[in-house]
């Protein structure tokens, strides 16, 4: 019983405890010279779970660790967290090592200057900056700047389209234009299927059609002093011509305008709407039950005649990049990391298990990226893709104009007419809560 | 009076009776009790004084990307970011006032309804009853599932082509259409409901705790004096419940204002217009886009808006006690 112990005696335990706990808080966990090097790497969600990811990961982690005596402990970060811990990292300047960021975030992360510039002697230390595919390596950094980033995993947008229902209506080859797409869909529309699904709800899906499509009618999001410039005419043209697939077309049902969970791609994979675009859709469409057989991929459609101006681009340069912090106490071995995991090897191991594209250009002839969609996706980001802007604002356009888009979608679906002063007003309204 | 007196006794029950200080040895033993508050005192500080003032002089930086990684460089700029958020002439500062208005109705009707069906059941399970202890358990299920669990489950029932809410509607003939409920007007209902279903079980666990304290002979001397049902309620249940309403009300509102997980987790991350509450607005308008102090300013006026709401209440439940 504390009653029956002398004052004094608890005083003292109390104190010991305090500095004991004090002393501990201020304990340093750097390692003693000469132990093995251990790295923590951040990776982002790429597969079917968590669980999944850390499965494919760890098996070529221990093959790095066999080669080079570096371990590596991996967490896998899901995409709702991620983008708060790498800020969280950031401030505090303690954290991983290696982390994988999502490339529209780069620029944003590289003002904040927590990352190694590949500068050319660091990219060379990884391989050199001619090894990776030039659209991937645009997406990694501000223009005129180092990348602040590597890129190990590409993606482009599709048009992912069920080749049964194709057939059915009599269809006999993908939409190439919007309007041969608009037919199609009006075609496949009816008896409780749609021609084409929307992830109407989803901000960042919304943000990069709205790149893409602006891109098609001749707009820019930002100017070349990285001002927004969001409801130029161009813009609100793209915009409109996407709303109005459900608020004109009626070629997509109207309850897409709430899906932000991915129910577009369980619509299509079920056979309740024909026409999806997406970016590499082929590894979430397995997990639904749909055959690779069952669909086919295609580019996303072009305007048949294009306003001047307007630009040969069908998908943005999607895709993750790798980036180094910089308080790591292990550059070296970290950089030995990156040039392990964009490797040929690890390249065609990885992204053939994820559905993605090499981001190095000496494996993309491999057998591993001969299907179909990884051909397509290949050629789309070979030749028609464009990074979104490399501004750091760039998280404010996704935000603010994917939102626009949310609630015009609403609206559409509510069986409100979207005219172009409704577009231009939302974008208005968006371009006046940017920040510089 | 004794409806009125008895309370009284109720109000302070946490302080217990000092024991007289002897002063031989006293400035030895007084140390001891100040060493073991340490550990506490330290807590309150790193958990909630330290971050709210650092929270104070983030709103007064220019606090961006390019500075995240090194405060020291980001430039102080006084009121300015309190100046762009609030000032009512811009875009920004509109959807703010907007998400304000919408915040405070939100509030008004979820703490009010929430209230309400926590007064009404805990009255029926007042006297016991065969079933009573399986009721109480279901009702406060809400309050023990976890909630990220129960509001992604809601936002599946409230899909409109696959949902739940909508079959049930239809099927009953109460409406011949699916309405959306995630997006457009009546999200504002859906995010109420939630806010309710989530809340009442706590309005109920509490009241139902008052309501043990009300000794049973009140009830018979009313009853006795010809007091029916309602006016026991008025004059016996409502006023020996006023120290639990007190704080009942008061924490309902500060969590119901601050409410963040239901509509982020209803919503998919960005609130429609309808219900724009504003701790996803700020989250939204500011974090989200790197622009930490503005969003600093934007939770520092929530706070202090918070403050003056809750001082002023227990001014008014004061002074309202001392002239009973």
């Amino acid at each position: 019983m504390a009653i029956g112990l002398p004052k004094r005696l608890l005083t003292t335990a109390a104190t010991a405890l305090l500095l004991a706990a004090g002393l501990a808080a201020c304990g340093d966990s750097a390692e003693p010279a000469g132990a093995p090097k251990t790295l923590t790497y951040w990776a982002s969600n790429q597969g079917s779970s968590l669980d999944a990811d850390k499965q494919i990961l760890q098996p070529e982690l221990d093959k790095f660790e066999r080669q080079t005596g570096i371990k590596v402990t991996v967490e896998v970060v899901p995409w709702s967290d991620l983008l708060n811990r790498l800020l969280a990292a950031a401030t505090s300047g303690q954290g991983p090592d290696v982390v994988n960021i999502g490339n529209t975030w780069s620029a944003s992360l590289q003002a904040t200057g927590a990352f190694i510039p590949f500068d050319d002697a660091t990219i060379a230390a990884v391989g050199g900056k001619d090894r990776f595919v030039p659209a991937a390596l645009a997406a990694a950094g501000a223009a005129g700047k180092p990348p602040t980033a590597v890129p190990i995993y590409s993606l482009a947008y599709a048009l992912y389209y069920n080749k049964k229902m194709f057939a059915d209506a009599g269809i006999t080859a993908p939409p190439a234009t919007w309007e041969d797409l608009v037919t199609a869909g009006r075609k496949l529309t009816g008896g409780g299927k749609w021609g084409l699904a929307v992830e109407g709800a989803n901000i960042s899906e919304n943000a990069h059609h709205a790149f893409t499509f602006g891109q098609q009618y001749g707009g820019e999001w930002f100017d070349a002093a990285g001002k927004a410039t969001f409801d130029t005419p161009q813009n609100v043209a793209a915009i409109k011509r996407y709303i109005d697939f459900m608020a004109v077309d009626k070629i997509a049902n109207p309850s897409n305008a709430e899906y932000a969970q991915n129910q577009s791609v369980s619509d299509f994979a079920n056979g309740k709407a024909a026409m999806l675009l997406w970016q590499a859709a082929g590894s979430a469409l397995k997990a639904q039950n749909m055959s690779p057989d069952a669909y086919g991929v295609a580019p996303v459609p072009f305007l048949a005649s294009p306003p001047s101006g307007g630009k040969r681009v069908n998908s943005m340069v999607a895709g993750i990049n790798m980036a180094v912090f910089k308080h790591t106490k292990n550059r070296d071995a970290a950089l030995q990391f990156v040039k392990f995991m964009t490797s040929d090897e690890e390249q065609v191991i990885l992204n053939r298990t994820y559905g993605s594209l090499p981001s190095v250009k000496t494996v993309a002839g491999d057998a591993a990226f001969a299907a179909p969609e990884q051909k397509a996706l290949a050629e789309v980001l070979g030749s028609t893709a464009a990074p979104l802007p490399q501004v750091p604002a760039e998280s404010q356009f996704e935000t603010l104009v994917g939102t626009a888009m949310k609630e015009l979608f609403a609206d559409a679906a509510s069986g409100k007419q979207i005219t172009e002063e409704m577009v231009k007003a939302k974008l208005t309204n968006a371009q006046q809560q940017v920040r510089s | 009076m004794t409806a009125t007196t008895a309370p009284d006794r109720l109000r302070r029950p946490a302080t217990p009776p000092r024991a007289p200080a002897r002063p031989a040895r006293r400035t030895r033993r007084s140390l001891l009790p100040y060493l073991l508050l340490v550990p506490a005192v330290v807590l309150e500080l790193g958990v909630h004084v330290v971050p709210m003032v650092v929270g104070v002089w983030m709103s007064l930086l220019e606090l961006t990307q390019f500075h995240i990684r090194d405060w020291s460089t980001a430039p102080f700029v006084g009121l300015d970011n309190y100046r762009a958020t609030l000032d009512v002439d811009t875009a920004a500062g509109q959807e703010l006032l907007h998400s304000f208005w919408v915040t405070a109705a939100y509030t008004v009707a979820s703490v009010g309804l929430s209230w309400l069906l926590g007064i009404a059941a805990a009255v029926v399970l007042q006297r016991p009853f065969r079933g009573r202890a399986f009721l109480r358990t279901l009702f406060l299920t809400p309050y023990a599932l976890p909630i990220y669990a129960a509001v992604v489950t809601w936002s599946f029932m409230f899909q409109r082509d696959t949902g739940l809410v909508n079959q049930v509607l239809l099927d009953t003939g109460i409406t011949d259409h699916r309405p959306f409920w995630l997006i457009g007007g009546n999200s504002f209902v859906a995010v109420l409901v939630v806010s309710v279903w989530r809340s009442w079980p706590f309005a109920f666990l509490c009241l139902m705790a008052g309501l043990q304290n009300v000794p049973d002979d009140m009830y018979e001397a009313a009853y006795i004096d010809g007091a029916g049902f309602w006016r026991r309620f008025q004059y016996v249940t409502l006023p020996m419940l006023r120290p639990v309403n007190q704080v009942l009300l008061l924490v309902l509102f500060l969590w119901t204002f601050n409410d963040f997980n239901t509509p982020y987790l209803l919503f998919g991350g960005s609130a429609p217009p309808a219900a724009d509450l504003v701790s996803i607005h700020i989250y939204q308008s500011s974090f989200i886009i790197w622009d930490f102090g503005a969003g600093s300013a934007m939770s520092v006026t929530l706070l202090l808006f918070l403050l003056v709401v809750t001082a002023g209440y227990l001014f008014l439940t004061r002074r309202r006690r001392s002239d009973a």
